[in-house]
């Protein structure tokens, strides 16, 4: 009999029960909540009088529609407002764990729970965010769900699943330097598609990966939806572990010593078989930059936009066409041509310690270019905001022109005030460049943090390699 | 959850592949904290010429002429004919609740962002997978008639066209009695609670640092 991969491992270890027609119920350890996708779900609860099946599975945080700016003043737009109250009220109501604002743990979701330890290697991890698919970087399943579902696991600790097929994507060798996690990230995404992931949990791996932080790992995984995968996931190491002990929700004593032993099989055994399987020479991959309105239409940094008279495919040359109009592009361009008006470098991709040092080490001593109309830094929770702090960066940014924010999801999807308006061309390290994303009419560049500042102090996309 | 068995009506063509959720329902109407409401803003982008925000009267809009969701002859519309990935990036339940609230009885597609597809099963809204030939002669169908109108029959899992040609389409067993019934899965799933239970009592022995 062949060999498990890691997916196979962590999915037989929560199988509650099996039907026949393969349909599962799966066991879920941890349910991750923000006020955006939970209302409808406790609200569910209320009107069939269901109790949450087990309280400390969870634990809930406001994100999305958190003001980055003026947070003395609360939130002002009163639908935000009535939305995080909401679940504050559905917290206490129920008592669950929620970080408040104001809190310094209070953060983006799929920043906090690796934080503070609730995410651990070797468990089912969801929450209503398709970017929970984040937390596979411990080894863990995780991945988003809806509010349908947010109440199917809040009331039986369960979700229905089938069994998803296993992708390899394993990056070979070692990554150049100035190359990121989201570089990496990217090329995958260029290269698989879109929806090249649908209906598979993606295992990364190779060296490149293994050599990855914690934080390189999570953005990796956070983008693996953006490919079309609900889950990514990386084999457990050292690197994981280290990072997971002593945080406040990480096991301790006797536990951790199990919990370590445990955690030693979670990774896939050499002979298992997977249904498709990828390699990427990481030596190849350069820093990478979006021109259009979907993360797979993405380049080199030395690369050109497009032309869709090149594309024999009429409906992948129609797409070129809208994309390139909606961006504002020409085809044939140079991406280092292409002027912004605004850096975000936030959001569940991006936004911890490293990707924060990253930008630093660019924006240190110099300005951010006069053509650019806002530069802004959203720390990814208050405790990487602290970190940050305490390291000196937010001096750094402020005095190379960049805005130094409170931490939230932000100008990733504004939900709150931060935002592009039509038109705006934005480098920003989020996840999604789909048309509105940023706000109505705004244009969307996914790059890495360091690219993002790269392009806030020359004004245009630039190689942060020869900068 | 409201039952789907038969459903004929008049179909909409919307012919753009890797349709996401932001296009679908934009951010700023997720702000909402209920279920229903989100009809007058599906496809916001796309559909008005201004911006939208939370608690306008959307009647007063203008629609962009140029949106097919806006051309006469499609409104009431019921079964959504789109390209392939339809409804990826968020999770956001929200996009299945416009659809729903606008009209929308079945989507049909060469294939769909999984999240998305999972999501439509709870609200009675059946994500149908047709082959992408099939699909394009659908497209053509449905452009060149007006009035074009599809018969989805779930319970025998084909789509019936009015000339009478009937495509099968195939969906999970579960799924289907599921949806056949309206079935609330949370009741179903609660049926198994000892099994929940069994499995607890077990996990807390081999793996303790869980609870």
């Amino acid at each position: 009999m062949a060999g498990k991969t890691l997916y196979d491992k962590v999915w037989d270890a929560h199988v509650v029960r099996q039907e026949a027609d393969g349909t599962a119920l799966l066991y879920i350890d941890r349910h991750l909540v923000h006020e955006v996708t939970s209302p409808q779900a406790f609200e569910g609860l209320r009107l069939a009088k269901r109790q949450p099946w087990r309280i400390n599975s969870m634990v809930a945080v406001p994100d999305h529609n958190v003001p980055t700016i003026g947070l003395e003043h609360g939130i002002t737009d009163p639908v935000a407002r009535l939305q995080v109250e909401t679940l504050d009220a559905n917290c206490r109501t129920f008592g669950i764990t929620e970080f408040n604002i104001g809190d310094i743990r209070q953060g983006i979701v799929h920043v906090i729970g690796p934080e503070q330890g609730a995410t651990l290697p070797g468990m089912t991890v969801v929450c209503g965010d398709s970017h929970t698919s984040t937390h596979g970087a411990f080894g863990a399943l995780a991945h988003g769900i809806g509010t349908s579902e947010v109440e199917h696991v809040m009331a039986t600790q369960c979700l229905i699943q089938k069994k998803m097929k296993n992708m390899l994507i394993s990056v070979d060798g070692k990554v150049g330097a100035g190359v990121t996690a989201k570089d990496i990230v990217l090329t995958i995404i260029g290269e698989i598609g879109t929806a090249g992931g649908t209906g598979y949990a993606i295992e990364f791996g190779g060296e490149a990966i293994r050599e990855l932080s914690m934080e390189g790992r999570m953005t990796v995984c956070n983008m693996a939806i953006e490919g079309g995968a609900r889950a990514g996931m990386i084999a457990v190491d050292d690197t994981t572990i280290n990072y997971v002990k002593g945080r406040p929700y990480a096991p301790k004593a006797e536990d951790w010593e199990a919990a370590v032993a445990a955690w030693q099989d979670l990774h896939s055994d050499a002979d298992a078989v997977f249904d498709r399987v990828i390699h990427l020479d990481a030596a190849s991959i350069q820093p990478q930059v979006t021109w259009g309105t979907s993360p797979e239409m993405v380049l080199p940094v030395d690369g050109k936009t497009p032309d869709p008279a090149n594309e024999t495919d009429p409906v992948k040359a129609s797409g070129i066409r809208a994309a390139l109009k909606y961006m504002g592009l020409e085809a044939n361009m140079p991406i280092t041509d292409v002027q912004i008006d605004k850096v975000f470098i936030g959001s569940c991709t991006n936004s911890r310690i490293e990707d924060l040092r990253a930008a630093a080490e660019v924006a240190k001593g110099r300005k951010v270019a006069a053509n650019v109309k806002l530069a802004m830094v959203v720390p990814g929770s208050g405790l990487v905001k602290q970190q940050a702090e305490s390291e000196g960066l937010d001096k750094i940014f402020i005095e190379a022109g960049f805005e130094w924010r409170a931490p939230g999801c932000s100008m990733c999807l504004a939900m709150n005030a931060d935002r592009l308006e039509p038109g705006e061309r934005c480098a920003s390290t989020s996840n999604r460049n789909f048309e509105g994303r940023q706000g109505q009419g705004g244009r969307t560049h996914l790059v890495s943090p360091a690219m993002a500042a790269a392009a806030a102090v020359t004004g245009h996309f630039a190689d942060v390699r020869t900068l | 959850m409201e039952k789907f068995t038969v459903h004929t009506g008049l179909v909409i063509p919307l012919d753009r592949s890797n349709v996401d959720t932001d296009a679908i329902i934009p951010k700023q109407y997720l702000k909402s904290i209920q279920r229903t409401g989100f009809g007058p803003t599906l496809f916001d982008d796309w559909r008005y010429l201004e911006p939208g925000e939370p608690g306008m009267d959307h009647s007063k809009r203008t629609p962009n002429p140029d949106f097919v969701l806006n051309a006469p002859r499609y409104a009431g519309a019921s079964v959504l004919l789109a390209r392939e990935n339809f409804g990826c990036g968020s999770s956001r339940e929200h996009a299945v609740w416009a659809l729903t609230d606008y009209g929308i009885r079945a989507v049909i597609a060469p294939s769909y962002a999984d999240i998305f597809f999972n999501n439509s099963f709870k609200n009675g809204l059946l994500p149908l997978t047709l082959p992408a030939e099939v699909i394009d002669q659908l497209f053509v169908e449905a452009q060149a008639t007006e009035g074009y109108q599809l018969t989805v029959n779930l319970e025998a899992q084909q789509v019936v066209t009015p000339s009478g040609a009937a495509f099968a389409f195939s969906i999970d067993e579960f799924r289907k009695y599921c949806l056949l019934n309206g079935l609330d899965d949370i009741g179903l799933t609660l049926q198994h609670a000892d099994d929940i239970r069994a499995y607890e009592a077990k996990r807390k022995q081999t793996a303790p640092w869980l609870f």
